[in-house]
């Protein structure tokens, strides 16, 4: 028997980021006890990242602005294949979400009547975005941290949980070590919130830190819960291109809301050429129209730049295939142009996107207020993950909840840029509230013993590996593999050869990964701990490889060569992976509700 | 970059026992300390620890002592140092050793859990909403870029040197006692804390933590001073002394 520490909550919540403190914060004002699980130290989870805004249908510098026109909004991003309801309590919910972080301590950017300021952004059709420059993920995750040390959460910094527990058919509780010492844990609880994120880490060239192995994904498939829309992840059109080291890092939406614009090599605004047809009316049609968009006329309508992310994206992927791209592989996005029509331009440029500009200075050498940036596609975010009931929060394992990236459905096939800090307000406000809920009325279940001694052998098996030779190799060479794998084969632009190729490649992987081995002691051992993450991050890139071969289509974050348009006969239902029976992943279509009267009325109204 | 190796010489152990290694490895345009650190532990010392999450100096994770710095090592470029000689990298030296690069930063967050939280007036408006003019809050937004990288604790020789951690509450904390006393909404008092459990006095204002704060935050003339004059006024203002007011 491996010795262990018990821990008992009424929840526990798994993630630490904006949607884990916002369900916790919510659990614990419901009176129940709150255990909440950081995989780093508490306020660095990637929300921190997130720089644009939080999107709020308030209306403080667009009066016609409303939680309708942000509902279709979104269902318009997500190619109708979103959660409709958890879309509705999103829109209708996020104005007071926003406010309450107010009542919190936070200090959002003002109108001149001294209210929230709002910024325009892709797929908003009015400034929607409430933002702190563009460090609006630092405000909020920092607000919430601040707001929730004083609530009475138990907080376990540098803990990774490796497995979830299911007995009588509920969730009753979680495995897993701290990073400090090694030292192995149970974690008894009548809920459990998974609020882990996404899984960027499968791919090479991303935004995501090391964390994101879809960790939270993994725990609740492995729990029998369903996963849904894998195949939509997001590329973020742009990111650092170079140099070499940083690629991947965001370079925020906030460049194009403030007047940034995508040239190809020639000087060309190329993303003038293929607007959608369903957004043709939306976008302006003339230089003149965009500037004057961004400059807040009301008349005007929004530059093409300003279109959905996975459609910015696939453009700036095509000027690069074609040829005309920037000398290290991406296009230009080009701020600096905006000194010819603003007096103070630099100063402006320095206020407004004060982070873009020390991020480059510092890792680029380039000085954003003189020259372009260079840019390209970046993996940013995971649309789908964990399926949910759109007012609680739950899965289909009683007691099991997800909220934020680490849930589906709200963002269909593709996310708006902004709605996610939204989500994870309301969305991790729902899940903490009913995960109590869920706790209060409950009793709490036993864990077998036996299954705990299979999870804590499991937990220290990299070891036992290491010292027996033999096949074991060293776990972050296989990471990469996978990496390489993913990126090359079900990346931003995808077909069927490839995406087979992909799956035959997870195979491979997944027997390499059963001989991950690490060296050393159990102390702050990262080898170790990335060979724990291997099983999650190939659980996750088996489902996103398998949903994207399945849907043979391009919608969204889903784009295929050999099925280059939308096609009708895929609009009505979502794809779901579940562990079947023998351990294998199984796919079906969960036919998607049809829109109550009322919503499909509001859509048409904001066509 | 001249040479396409480099040596770095990096601080290997478990609380605070161990010695500097030497690794070589490749070096190329654009890479920074974090950079160097990454391809060690995936080709040579795979249990090599260090803390990082966002690579791009806004999570203030990866805080060490680069060549005797403290710095963000994801934001420490190699192009900006001499790497004809081994680069040294260490742990922050204030805090405790775990392992390798990782020190035990968690005194941060108990200090933090001492400092009276945010309490706001009552609403401005009948939605329970407040008005705030964006020049107000300028110097709070200042205080509020605060990544919690602790540099500025490292480097702090009342904490470093001296050891106070039970007296003083170090700059990071300091500043963000100033962005909550200088919030336009905050009504809590904290001046009483500050001069006593908070030990604002320990600071002699040698702005090493403001030369370290990779946010560029003016701790000590913005936050420090002004939080000094405020407990000044209230304890030692010689009028109000005269007048045998204010004196607690």
């Amino acid at each position: 028997m491996t010795e262990y520490q018990t821990h008992e909550h009424d929840v526990l919540v798994i993630g630490a980021g904006g949607a884990g403190l916002r369900a916790a914060i919510e659990a614990s004002a419901a009176g129940v006890s709150v255990g909440l699980i950081c995989k780093s130290l508490l306020g660095k989870a990637h929300t921190v990242m997130a720089e644009g805004g939080v999107a709020a249908a308030m209306a403080h510098v667009d009066d016609r602005d409303n939680w309708k026109v942000h509902f279709s909004d979104t269902m318009r991003g997500g190619q109708y294949l979103n959660n409709w309801r958890m879309a509705e309590l999103h829109a209708k919910e996020a104005p007071d979400r926003v406010r309450e972080l107010e009542a919190w301590g936070a200090v959002f950017d003002r109108t001149k009547d001294g209210r929230i300021l709002q910024r325009n952004f892709g797929g908003h059709r009015y400034p929607r975005l409430a933002h702190v420059g563009d460090r609006t993920g630092l405000e909020m995750i920092r607000t919430l941290q601040d707001h929730g040390i004083h609530q009475g959460i138990k907080v376990y910094m540098e803990h990774t949980v490796t497995k979830l527990f299911v007995e009588g058919g509920r969730i009753a509780g979680a495995f897993g070590y701290d990073r400090e010492r090694g030292y192995l844990r149970v974690f008894k609880a009548k809920s459990v919130v998974v609020a882990t994120g996404g899984v960027g880490r499968a791919y090479k060239i991303t935004s995501n830190s090391w964390e994101y192995t879809g960790d939270g994904y993994a725990l609740a498939y492995d729990a029998g819960a369903d996963l849904m829309d894998m195949e939509f992840i997001q590329f973020h059109p742009t990111g650092m291109v170079w140099p070499p080291s940083v690629r991947g890092i965001l370079v925020t939406e906030g460049v194009r809301g403030e007047g940034g614009v995508l040239r190809n090599k020639d000087g060309k605004r190329f993303m003038f050429d293929g607007i959608p047809e369903n957004y043709k009316a939306q976008t302006a049609d003339s230089e003149e129209e965009g500037w004057k968009y961004v400059q807040g006329d009301k008349n005007a309508r929004r530059p093409p730049e300003l279109l959905t992310r996975d459609h910015v994206a696939r453009k700036i992927m095509g000027e690069v295939r074609d040829g005309r791209g920037s000398p290290h592989g991406g296009v230009f996005l080009d701020i600096a142009w905006i000194k010819s029509r603003l007096p103070n331009g630099a100063e402006h440029i320095k206020k407004k996107l004060p982070s873009m500009y020390h991020q480059f200075k510092q890792l680029a050498d380039i000085d954003i207020t003189e020259v372009p940036m260079e840019v390209g596609p970046t993996t940013h975010y995971t649309m789908g993950g964990v399926r949910v009931d759109g007012d609680t929060q739950m899965s289909t394992v009683p007691g099991l909840f997800a909220a934020g990236e680490c849930a589906a459905g709200l963002h269909g096939a593709n996310r708006l840029g902004g709605n996610s800090l939204s989500d994870l307000l309301v969305f991790g406000k729902r899940a903490g509230e009913h995960a109590a809920k869920f706790a209060r009325e409950r009793e709490a279940v036993a864990i077998d013993a036996g299954r705990v001694d299979a999870a804590a052998r499991a937990a220290l098996a990299p070891f036992d590996r290491g010292a027996a030779g033999g096949d074991a190799e060293g776990p972050y060479k296989i990471q990469y593999a996978l990496q390489d794998l993913m990126q090359e084969n079900v990346g931003i632009v995808r077909n069927e050869a490839d995406i087979k190729k992909a799956l035959d490649g997870i195979q491979g992987l997944k027997q390499r990964a059963g001989h991950a081995a690490a060296g050393g002691n159990r102390d702050y051992n990262p080898g170790w701990h990335t060979a724990l993450d291997l099983p999650s991050l190939l659980t996750c890139a088996e489902a996103i490889a398998m949903c994207a071969l399945e849907r043979k289509e391009s919608r969204g974050g889903h784009f295929r060569e050999d099925h280059p348009d939308k096609d009708p006969a895929y609009a009505g239902f979502n794809l779901v992976v579940r562990k079947g029976l023998g351990g294998r992943p199984e796919l079906r279509r969960e036919t998607i509700a049809p829109l109550r009267e009322d919503l499909k009325q509001v859509v048409e109204e904001n066509k | 970059m001249s040479s396409t190796s480099a040596t770095f010489r990096i601080w290997r152990g478990e609380k605070g026992k161990g010695e500097f290694r030497d690794y070589k490895t490749p070096v190329s345009e654009g890479m920074v300390v974090l950079d160097a650190v990454h391809q060690i532990q995936a080709d040579q010392a795979n249990d090599l620890a260090v803390r990082w999450n966002c690579k791009a100096g806004k999570c203030g994770s990866c805080s060490a002592e680069v060549n005797g710095m403290p710095k963000l090592m994801c934001m420490t470029r190699l192009s900006d140092l001499p790497l004809d000689q081994p680069v040294t990298v260490q742990p922050m030296h204030t805090f405790p050793s775990i392992r390798d690069l990782v020190t035990d930063v968690s005194w941060n967050f108990r200090v933090k859990q001492e400092i009276k939280p945010f309490k706001p007036r009552q609403p401005d408006a009948p939605d329970g909403t407040w008005r705030m003019q964006q020049e107000d809050i300028e110097r709070v937004q200042e205080f509020r870029k605060c990544i919690e990288c602790f540099l500025c604790q490292d480097v702090c020789h009342v904490l470093r040197d001296h050891h106070k951690h039970d007296e003083f509450i170090g700059p990071r904390f300091l500043v963000h006692v100033a962005a909550l006393e200088m919030h336009p909404l905050d009504t809590e008092d904290r001046i009483p804390e500050l001069k006593k459990a908070h030990g604002v006095g320990y600071c002699n204002i040698t702005k090493c933590c403001t030369k370290v704060c990779p946010e560029g935050i003016t701790i000590t003339d913005n936050a420090i001073i002004p939080l000094k004059e405020r407990v000044v006024d209230r304890y030692y203002d010689p009028i109000k002394r005269l007048l045998g007011i204010g004196r607690k």
